[in-house]
């Protein structure tokens, strides 16, 4: 999957939690603009993490502040 | 003079100091707004007098203890204070050092005899309390490479055991087997898997389906560990914990517990029968790098732990006790943490934390003590009033209890 398949996948997935309906950008933060709490996070995760199976650990989370940064992580972990 | 202006040219330019404590304003000001409000605080409660497991002076009241953790009511068994007494007698009062060198006494090892004969199991490793149990173990087991898989309902002491070692850490939803296992198919070939798994979880006092987790974890080739500290002693056949009472026992790694629940006094656990388990001893630093237990302690505990072998008719009063209070409490229409009675723990959901805190005094002055708990220790930023039965309370003192809390909950509003 290129960089823009992944990126596509994970608009549509991140619709159900961007309740406020920000306009999500490449520098778009997941703790600040979305607001995402801990709960929301792990639920959101998930949800990636079925759709691509693949892991994203807490520890790459932690690396892990926008929108841009995670289609990357993703595109990375997915090609692995 | 040219001195003066030196060293104020000196302090014009030293950076200014960040104050490190700032960070936490806001529970400062949580806590005076709650405060202010009238409230007793909730945490600070002294026990002026202890008189018994169930019952205290605290903060100057009578008080009924529904919030201890004390399941099985240990703690003035009087077996188990003669052999504290006699141990602090004969050995002193404190080990001054680690278990490596001089402090491993006659009673701690007496002590892993106690939890070895009590878990039927080859290995016993004794800590200085249960949270560095958790520490240890976790932080020593999984190394880097190696990936953890938890609940995300997970103890503190398990996230900071997580958190201490360089193992890759994978959440699950709570009690979701599911979830667990796509998380275990997905992890890399070659990498070793350590799920960490609770009995009882100890906010909302639900058992975990470990049937089914642990066949799902050896299928897919892990090593699974489990915190039985809020079953020891009261759920299983035996009192060895829900993994006992769901029939893996036999295939979990390691059980991790406490001395300060039923057991009575203090103290963590590891038992195991995994063969090469003893060189943790001299791998594990929450083990290694702090002080052994008092003598008086590690008597107390084995003696303890010896009665717990043969305390089924309190494990069988206590399951009464904790029907009836959850049956009564549902009955007057307050809100559970689970539908069913599956532990000694019993949540009793609050709408919001000033009406939590509203009700908790409202409880102390009826003379009851409960725990107050609340986020981040609490799952959904829930605020709970946190109750957990003893063996020791009479079916008397059940009722007295149902009655402070229809009275309180109508008082507040919350029935």
């Amino acid at each position: 999957m290129n960089p823009a398949e992944v990126e596509e996948r994970i608009r549509t997935l991140i619709e159900p939690f961007n309740k406020k309906g920000v306009a999500v950008e490449p520098a778009t933060t997941f703790a600040g603009d979305l607001e995402f709490d801990s709960l929301t996070v792990m639920d959101f995760v998930a949800a990636i993490e079925d759709e691509f199976d693949i892991i994203i650990s807490m520890n790459q989370q932690a690396e892990i502040d926008t929108y841009g940064q995670l289609v990357s992580a993703v595109h990375k972990l997915q090609d692995s | 003079m040219s001195e003066t202006i030196l060293k104020s040219a000196e302090a014009a330019s030293a950076p200014e100091r960040v104050d490190l404590l700032a960070k936490f304003d806001p529970i400062i000001q949580t806590r005076e707004a709650l405060l202010a409000a009238g409230v007793e605080d909730p945490f600070s409660l002294v026990m002026d007098e202890v008189l018994s497991p169930t019952q205290a002076i605290c903060n100057g009241r009578d008080t009924i203890l529904l919030g201890t953790y004390n399941y099985m009511g240990m703690t003035f068994d009087p077996d188990v204070i003669a052999a504290g007494q006699a141990a602090m007698q004969d050995f002193g009062a404190g080990t001054t050092g680690s278990r490596v060198l001089n402090g491993t006494f006659r009673d701690h090892r007496d002590v892993e005899t106690a939890l070895r004969e009590f878990y039927a199991m080859d290995h016993a490793m004794v800590f200085s309390t249960g949270y560095q149990a958790n520490l240890g173990i976790i932080s020593t087991l999984a190394g880097k490479g190696d990936y953890i898989i938890l609940d995300i309902d997970s103890h503190a002491s398990i996230w900071d055991g997580c958190a201490m070692g360089s193992a890759e850490v994978v959440p699950f939803k709570h009690n979701d087997v599911e979830a667990l296992e796509k998380r275990l198919k997905r992890v890399p070939e070659g990498a070793g898997k350590l799920v960490v798994l609770e009995g009882v979880y100890s906010m909302m006092g639900d058992v975990a389906p470990l049937k089914e987790m642990v066949r799902v974890c050896k299928e897919n080739g892990a090593t699974v560990l489990v915190d039985e500290a809020h079953s020891m002693g009261f759920i299983g056949e035996h009192g060895r914990g829900v993994a006992e009472e769901q029939g893996v026992l036999d295939d979990v790694d390691f059980i991790i517990g406490t001395f300060s629940k039923s057991v009575g006094t203090v103290g963590g656990f590891c038992v195991s029968n995994h063969p090469k388990f003893e060189v943790l001893r001299l791998v594990c630093r929450p083990y290694v790098f702090t002080a052994a237990l008092p003598p008086a302690v590690m008597a107390s505990s084995a003696t303890s732990i010896r009665k717990l072998m043969h305390g089924g008719n309190k494990r069988a009063h206590l399951w009464e006790n904790s029907r009836t209070l959850h049956g009564g409490l549902k009955a007057l229409g307050f809100q559970l943490g689970t539908d069913t009675p599956q532990s000694a723990i019993i949540a009793v959901i609050m709408p919001d934390l000033e009406k939590g805190a509203m009700m908790w005094e409202a409880l102390l002055k009826e003379g009851l003590y409960v725990n107050l708990a609340r986020p981040p220790a609490t799952p959904a930023g829930m605020t709970l009033l946190r109750c957990s039965l003893c063996a020791e309370h009479t079916a008397e003192q059940v009722q007295t209890i149902l009655g402070m809390f229809e009275r309180a909950g109508k008082a507040i509003g919350i029935i």
